[in-house]
C-alpha cells in the first residue's frame, strides 16, 4: 500500500519542481557524560536548514570545520537519520522511509568521500569495489558486470585493465577516480561530493574538478558539493550556501555571493581566502574576524555568528534572523546586512 | 649586497627505502636575507619540509649527503649536535603544520612556551613563565596568564597554533621555519594567523621561511619565492615577477589549474595532465618533461640547472632558457 501512495506523489512531482528539498532540517548528536553516560546535552550539528536543489544543477556547501555541512550532505541522501525536519527527493518525504523502500532510494543517490584512501577497502579489487553496488542492487551480472566496471574506469579515465588490482597501487587522484567510479555504479541522478579533492595535491585537483564537471554534463547529475575552499566551491557550483555552526546564514549565485556578499560571515569568509595574485593581496582590504567558532553543544542564542560578528548588536542576541530575500535567487539571515 | 643571514648551498638529504634511495632535496640552493619571508612551494613530496628540516638538522631518518648551511659563518651541517643545540629553538626556530602533535598533552602551556628560555637563556621558572605569559598575549592569546596554566587540549586549533608560534619567538630567533602553518586551519583562522605571523615579521624583524602548497598564501605573505618539484628548486624569483610571469612550466601550469575566487567568468579549468614522479624512479631530464607541454627533445635526456632567466628569475627549464616565451591556449 505505501508503494502505491509513493508512486502517486512521485508522479506529482515534475523535473522543474526541486529535485533535493529540505526544510527545518534538525540533526542532533547526544553528549553523554558521567559514569551512566547520561545525555548531558546535544550537538546541533544541523539545526534548522532549508535548502532546495534544482534538477542538473550543483549546489556549493561552503564553512568551516565542525558548521554541520557534512552532516547536512549525508543526511540528505539518508545516511543518517534527522532529528526532526523533512528531506524530500522528487517530491517524495523520505525522511523517515525504511528498508526496500530505502535501498530503492539508493539507486538514485550517492556519495564521493573526501578521504580516497580510508574510503575504498584495501581487501577489495577496484573491480569488486566498484562492483559492489552493482550486486547490492542486482543491476548486472557475469560478463554483463565486468563490462560494466570496465565501462565505468574508462568513463573516469583510468585503464580499464586496472579492474583487477588493488587501491594502494594507485596514487591519491587515481583513487578518487575509483571512488567516482563506485559512485556512479547505481547511475544516481543525485550525488553528493564530500570534500572530493581537499585531499589531494594541487596539481591534480583540477584534473578531478573537470573530471566532476563533465560527468555532470554527461549524465545530467545533480551535486551537492561540500567544500570548504570557496575558490574552488564558486567554480564549480551555481549556487552557494554558506554554513555556520548548523544554520545557512546566506544562499546566492556563486557571482553574486562573490561581488556582494550580505551577510557579514559571508564577508569575512571571503576576504579570508588568499587569491593567488600578488598585486590583489598586497592591496587588499582584510576584514579578520576575532575569535572562534562557538561551541554547537551551546550555540549563542539569537544568531550563531554574533559573538565574533562587527556588526552585532543587541536584538542580535534575542532573535534568531531568518533568511530573507536580497533579491532573486539570493537570501541572508541577518538583521544589519552589508551593503 | 650585504651578507645573507642563511645560506643553502647545493643541499642533498636522502631516505634509503624499500625500494630504493629517495632524494627527497637534490641540490637545493637558496640565501634567506635579515627580515625577508620567503616563500617555498610545491606539493607533496616535493622536498619542501625535508629542505627545512635539514636546515635544522632535523631530518632523520633522512641524511644529508652534501652540501652546506651556512649561518653565522658556520656550517650548520658539520657542527656537533651539541652546537646544534644551541643554534636550534634559539636563532632557529620552527613551527609546524599540526599544532595538536606538537604540543605535549601532559604539560601546561606555559611550561612549554617557557622551555626555550630556561633551556637556552638558563632563566628560572618563575622568570620563563612570565616571559612565556608576556609572549601569549602578544601573539593574541586572551587572558594569557590564565591560559597559560591550561592544557594543550582545552586550546582550539588557531589557539594552539598561536602557542606555538609563541613558543618559537621567547628566545627572538632571527630565524623562523613555517611548515604549512595554516594548513590544519580553517580560513577565518588562517588569515588570523597569516596576519600574526605579518606582525611577527615587522616587530621583530624575524626572517621568515613559509613552506607552503597553496599559492595564495604565498602571494599575500612572501617578497621572494621558490617553487621546488621532484627535490629540485624549478624556479625562483620575486613573488611578483614569479607570478606574473612565470619561467617555469610547472609554475605557469599550476597557476593555471587553480580555481580563482576573483574569476569573473566560468572557463573549464587546464588541470596539469599526469601525477607527480616517483622519487625512487625519476624520469631521465627534467623530473617535470612527461607532464610538460613545452617540452622539446632535450628536455627527457639532460637534467636542466637553474639559471637565470630574465631580469629577476631563476628557473631550471631548458625551453626559456634558450629565450622561449611561455604561452598557451
Amino acid at each position: 500500500m505505501p508503494e502505491a501512495a509513493v508512486k502517486k506523489l512521485t508522479m506529482a512531482w515534475t523535473a522543474n519542481d526541486p529535485l533535493v528539498s529540505v526544510s527545518d532540517l534538525k540533526v542532533w548528536f547526544p553528549v553523554a557524560s558521567g559514569v551512566m553516560q547520561r545525555t548531558v546535552g546535544h550537538v546541533h550539528a544541523v539545526d534548522g536548514v532549508d535548502l532546495e536543489i534544482k534538477s542538473g544543477e550543483t549546489v556549493g556547501l561552503v564553512g568551516e570545520s565542525g558548521c554541520g555541512k557534512s552532516t547536512l550532505g549525508r543526511t540528505v541522501i539518508r545516511l543518517l537519520k534527522p532529528t526532526g525536519g523533512t528531506v524530500r527527493f522528487k517530491g517524495e518525504d523520505i525522511t523517515h522511509i525504511r528498508g526496500e523502500h530505502l535501498r530503492g532510494l539508493r539507486r538514485e543517490m550517492a556519495m564521493i568521500f573526501q578521504d580516497p584512501y580510508a574510503s575504498l577497502d584495501p581487501r577489495q579489487t577496484v573491480g569488486d569495489i566498484i562492483g559492489e553496488p552493482i550486486d547490492v542492487h542486482g543491476l548486472a551480472k557475469g560478463r554483463e558486470r565486468q563490462d560494466r566496471i570496465r565501462e565505468l574506469l574508462r568513463v573516469v579515465g583510468m585503464n580499464p585493465r586496472f579492474a583487477d588490482r588493488y587501491p594502494h597501487e594507485f596514487s591519491g587522484g587515481q583513487r578518487q577516480r575509483i571512488g567516482i567510479a563506485r559512485a556512479l555504479a547505481v547511475e544516481p541522478t543525485f550525488i553528493v561530493c564530500d570534500e572530493p579533492i581537499s585531499a589531494l595535491d594541487v596539481s591534480i585537483q583540477a584534473q578531478i574538478i573537470n573530471l566532476l564537471e563533465n560527468l555532470q554534463s554527461k549524465f545530467k547529475l545533480t551535486y551537492l558539493f561540500i567544500a570548504h575552499d570557496l575558490s574552488v566551491v564558486k567554480h564549480i557550483s551555481n549556487r552557494i550556501a554558506v554554513m555556520y555552526l548548523g544554520k545557512i546564514m546566506e544562499v546566492a549565485p556563486g557571482g553574486q555571493l562573490y561581488r556582494r556578499p550580505r551577510h557579514p560571515y559571508t564577508g569575512s569568509l571571503l576576504s579570508a581566502i588568499p587569491i593567488p595574485d600578488p598585486k590583489i593581496e598586497l592591496q587588499r582590504k582584510r576584514l579578520i574576524v576575532q575569535g572562534d567558532v562557538a561551541s554547537p553543544v551551546n550555540p549563542p542564542s539569537g544568531c550563531r555568528f554574533r559573538t565574533r560578528c562587527p556588526r552585532a548588536r543587541e536584538h542580535c542576541a534575542e532573535e534568531v534572523p531568518p533568511l530573507e530575500s536580497f533579491g532573486e535567487e539570493h537570501k541572508a539571515a541577518c538583521f544589519y546586512p552589508l551593503d | 649586497m650585504t651578507q645573507p643571514l642563511l645560506e643553502v648551498r647545493d643541499l642533498h638529504t636522502v631516505f634509503s627505502t624499500k625500494e630504493g634511495m629517495v632524494k627527497a632535496v637534490d641540490g637545493v640552493s637558496f640565501e634567506l636575507n635579515a627580515g625577508e619571508t620567503l616563500g617555498i612551494v610545491g606539493e607533496s613530496g616535493c622536498g619542501k619540509s625535508v629542505t627545512a628540516l635539514s636546515i635544522i638538522r632535523l631530518q632523520r631518518p633522512g641524511r644529508i649527503v652534501g652540501g652546506k648551511v651556512m649561518f653565522k659563518g658556520q656550517d650548520l651541517t658539520r657542527i656537533s649536535e651539541y652546537e646544534m643545540r644551541e643554534i636550534r629553538g634559539r636563532e632557529i626556530a620552527m613551527i609546524f603544520q599540526d599544532p595538536m602533535t606538537s604540543l605535549n598533552p601532559v604539560y601546561r602551556v606555559g611550561w612549554q612556551v617557557a622551555e626555550p628560555t630556561r633551556l637556552h637563556h638558563g632563566w628560572d621558572a618563575k622568570r620563563a613563565l612570565s616571559g612565556a605569559v608576556n609572549m601569549l598575549g602578544r601573539v593574541g592569546i586572551p587572558s594569557a596568564a590564565a591560559r597559560a596554566r591550561d592544557y594543550p587540549h582545552q586550546f582550539s586549533g588557531g589557539m594552539r597554533q598561536r602557542v606555538m608560534i609563541a613558543m618559537g619567538l621567547t628566545t627572538t630567533p632571527q630565524v623562523l621555519i613555517a611548515d604549512e602553518p595554516t594548513t590544519a586551519l580553517d580560513v577565518t583562522i588562517q588569515a588570523q594567523i597569516l596576519d600574526l605571523l605579518r606582525d611577527v615579521n615587522r616587530e621583530f624583524g624575524t626572517a621568515t621561511i613559509l613552506i607552503t602548497h597553496n599559492l595564495g598564501v604565498v602571494a599575500g605573505m612572501c617578497q621572494r619565492l621558490i617553487v621546488m618539484y621532484a627535490g629540485k628548486i624549478v624556479e625562483a624569483g620575486p613573488t611578483m615577477d614569479v607570478f606574473a610571469n612565470p619561467k617555469h612550466p610547472y609554475t605557469w601550469s599550476l597557476l593555471r589549474s587553480i580555481p580563482r575566487l576573483d574569476a569573473e567568468r566560468h572557463e573549464p579549468l587546464r588541470p596539469i595532465e599526469g601525477l607527480p614522479p616517483n622519487l625512487v624512479d625519476l624520469p631521465n631530464g627534467c623530473s617535470f618533461h612527461p607532464r610538460c607541454v613545452f617540452k622539446v627533445e632535450r628536455c627527457g635526456r639532460d637534467v636542466p640547472a637553474l639559471l637565470q632567466v630574465g631580469d629577476t628569475q631563476r628557473a631550471a627549464c631548458w625551453v626559456t632558457q634558450s629565450g622561449a616565451e611561455l604561452k598557451g591556449a
